[in-house]
């Protein structure tokens, strides 16, 4: 007997992610999802967005990593609430490892809640976790061909930063090649060019995120 | 893509839907899976022989079908398959595209007894 399903294999991730996204906009939060490949800087973005703008937004974070609390840790430090989740071998944040650590969070009184996914350029992808924003981060290190070679993570994201800019003039890195690349895998998406280490280009990134909190 | 979460949300689907047919065995699983998911067939089989040890699923077969990365021209509506991402339209030259298909990831139906 052949039954019909036409069912989406990650159903029940995205229920979940539903729920969460009902959650977060009852608390009137705005959710970022930032992803990358190991080492491009998500961490040191977010030190740097709280450091530049816990005056006047509230800001808490969820990190994810396979282990470890380093980032939480530097996230502590730099003066955010923090919850890291040890997915312990899983390659990619998923919408029940969120809806888990949001009792650890007091969601009261914040303003933005960003997460940090495990550095991966392609799992994290395809895992909804009730965000508002996909945020993709690219340095300029990992080379201009990445948008080509994991494509999705491009088309899914709302926003790309390119950093480590401080670099290229050490590197053989074409930025305009990056930027053609990822607009032609996602017309729609905001590109910006930063780097966490100098602060250059950052003020667009918080400009962006200001707008998007009033939506 | 992570395989082995893909065959344990397959797995569970699929010994949902069994009772409701009175399915005790299941012989193959047929999945629509888009290109850009880059999911590697033989993974996600090699991950179900292992995951479904052990239960009414066990030795069914895993049938792929894999959509293409498709786009539609948002200037003249033409439908074009893409093969390389620096491709404009081939009808008009313009480089205005929506992907309109290879995201999928689903289950279409299952065959048991």
């Amino acid at each position: 007997m052949k039954v019909s399903v036409v069912e989406n294999i990650l159903k029940v991730n995205d229920s979940i992610a539903e729920q969460n996204k009902k959650f977060f906009k009852s608390k009137g939060l705005l959710t970022i999802n930032i992803m990358s490949g190991p080492g491009a800087g998500k961490t040191s973005l977010i030190e740097k967005t709280i450091r530049d703008m816990k005056e006047d937004i509230n800001i808490a974070v969820i990190e994810g990593d396979i282990e470890t609390t380093y980032d939480a840790d530097r996230i502590a430090a730099a003066g955010a609430q923090v919850v890291q989740i040890n997915t312990g071998g899983a390659c990619h944040l998923d919408a029940n490892m969120i809806s888990q650590s949001l009792d650890q969070l007091e969601l009261d009184s914040v303003d933005l809640l960003i997460i940090e996914n495990v550095g991966n350029l392609v799992c994290p992808a395809g895992f909804k976790l009730g965000e508002d924003c996909n945020i993709t981060l690219l340095s300029v290190t990992e080379g201009d061909d990445k948008p080509f070679k994991y494509p999705m993570m491009f088309n899914v994201s709302q926003s790309l930063l390119i950093n480590k800019i401080d670099l290229l003039p050490y590197i053989d890195c074409n930025i305009e090649k990056i930027k053609n690349g990822a607009l032609r895998i996602n017309p729609e998406l905001e590109i910006f060019e930063v780097s966490c280490k100098t602060g250059e280009g950052l003020g667009n990134w918080y400009n962006w995120l200001r707008k998007k909190m009033t939506l | 893509m992570h395989e082995i979460s893909l065959v344990e949300s397959i797995i569970n689907i699929v010994l949902d839907e069994m009772p409701k047919y009175n399915i005790t065995k299941v012989i193959n699983i047929t999945l629509k899976i888009g290109e850009m998911r880059q999911v590697v067939p033989d993974a996600l089989r090699f991950g179900f022989e292992i995951m479904s040890q052990n239960t009414p699923l066990e030795g069914a077969e895993i049938i792929v079908e894999n959509v293409p990365t498709k786009g539609r021209c948002k200037n003249c509506d033409h439908l074009f398959p893409i093969e390389d991402w620096f491709d404009n339209c081939p009808k008009c030259e313009k480089m205005d595209i929506e992907i309109i298909s290879g995201k999928e990831m689903e289950i279409i139906n299952f065959e048991g007894c």
